[in-house]
């Protein structure tokens, strides 16, 4: 076994050369070289965290935004609903009026119309009175030859359009 | 087979190079091989080779991934997810306080996964031959030690004296603490033993099972046809297979000795 057969030849030099290469590779890569590829790690993955974090602050502020949006937004609904129902409230209420007004108008004018209709018929009624008085003195006379007075002549016309 | 490559397979089985145990051997590379410091060897060997090749792998991978985008390419995915797999294994296993042990315990696990993996290359097969060095114990003993020596030393360091108290569990009775106390020293102090020797053993055996099957094809080949299907085939399968494995303990073994060095660390520093 050379491990065991050579190792008083050889010791010090396997020892010696071992410490020297184990040293530069300490120096160079262990103590050079890590730690600056530890920190570029740490910078990525803190790069990473904090952009993770920016990335939630950025989400969460704009769900607020977006929350307050909504409120707005339901609050400017209401109120253009409200603006709505009292529009359409006063726009009933003034047709309603307008409505009554000409209701009134035209009950006024039918009233009118009556009256006149009712003033007419009377006169109409007059006229026929006179007229039947004049004709029913006319055949009184033809008739009978007897000469009725007018107011005579006149009640019994009266009396018998009264009892149609 | 052609009498070429028959002739070939027994030199190389002559040579003893079909000898399992001849691809641990360290061989000292050309002029460097009489290096010394002060009078000690210090001989450039195959070993400290794939310890250079693997250092400078390290180096290279790591570096083309520390381009620093903020949307990483490939390969800077590639390291970001190592170095996070040890960042998470440290902050898991240690806590907080494991920042600082990230530098050491990245280096470990690269350093060994990439050792594991560079001696499991296929490479003889254009001439060049990998070693692994993590299957030498002198090497895999060092490392334990230098884990060892960070948990003694932050132990000490943080809690003074106090640290000895890791050898009283919590809520041991007062008249067991004569039979506890050396229990839990003793298996505190077979630690860097049993971190060198698990990685060691794990690899040799891999190699030496890889070499041994190898040795099967050859041997099942000089025998002729009948015995190339027979022992050849199977063998070559085995292979494959054991090498799927080996490629499985290489990550696994790596994986190991970080976790379990950042486990005494956090012994060392949490104190139970």
């Amino acid at each position: 076994m050379p491990q065991i057969d050579q190792l008083a030849d050889t010791y010090t030099s396997q020892i010696f050369w071992l410490l020297v290469f184990f040293a530069i590779t300490f120096f160079v890569v262990g103590r050079g070289m890590v730690p600056r590829v530890l920190d570029t790690m740490d910078k990525r993955s803190k790069q990473i965290a904090d952009d993770i974090s920016a990335a939630q602050a950025a989400r969460d502020q704009a769900d607020k935004e977006e929350e307050a949006w909504r409120t707005r937004e339901n609050e400017n609904r209401a109120r253009a609903q409200a603006l709505i129902s009292e529009a359409k409230a006063e726009a009933a209420a003034k047709s309603e009026k307008k409505m009554a007004a000409a209701q009134k108008r035209l009950d006024k004018k039918l009233d009118e119309a009556d009256a006149r209709i009712a003033e007419a018929r009377e006169s109409a009624l007059g006229e026929i009175e006179a007229v039947a008085t004049e004709a029913a003195q006319d055949i009184v006379v033809q008739l009978a030859g007897i000469k009725v007075s007018r107011p005579v002549a006149n009640a019994a016309v009266k009396e018998s359009l009264a009892h149609g | 087979m052609a009498p070429r490559y028959e002739r070939e397979f027994k030199v190389a089985a002559e040579e003893g190079k079909v000898d399992p145990m001849h691809q641990f051997t360290i061989e000292p590379l050309g002029s460097w091989a009489n290096w010394d410091m002060n009078g000690v060897n210090i001989a450039f060997t195959n070993s400290a080779l794939w310890m250079m090749i693997t250092a400078i792998l390290v180096i290279v991978f790591v570096q083309m991934g520390t381009k620093q985008q903020l949307i990483p390419g490939r390969w800077q995915v590639a390291v970001e997810s190592l170095t996070g797999f040890i960042d998470n294994l440290v902050q898991s296993s240690i806590g907080k306080e494991g920042r600082k042990y990230i530098p050491y315990i990245f280096t470990l696990f690269t350093f060994i996964l990439f050792g594991n993996l560079l001696g499991l290359l296929p490479l003889g097969l254009v001439g060049v031959h990998p070693f692994t060095f993590t299957s030498h114990f002198s090497v895999t003993g060092v490392l334990a030690i230098m884990s060892f020596s960070i948990v003694l030393a932050v132990g000490f360091w943080k809690h003074g004296l106090k640290f000895f108290t890791l050898f009283v569990p919590h809520g041991t009775p007062i008249f067991m603490l004569p039979i506890i106390a050396p229990i839990e020293f003793i298996s505190f102090m077979v630690r860097p033993f049993s971190l060198a020797l698990r990685l060691f053993v794990a690899m040799m055996a891999g190699h030496i099972l890889l070499k041994v099957f190898a040795g099967f094809v050859i041997s099942g080949g000089l025998g002729g046809i009948g015995t190339g299907l027979i022992v050849s085939l199977p063998s070559i399968i085995m292979m494959v297979a054991i090498s799927a494995l080996e490629i499985l303990v290489a990550g696994i073994q790596a994986y190991v000795f970080a976790l379990l060095t950042a486990l005494y660390i956090n012994d060392a520093e949490h104190l139970h």
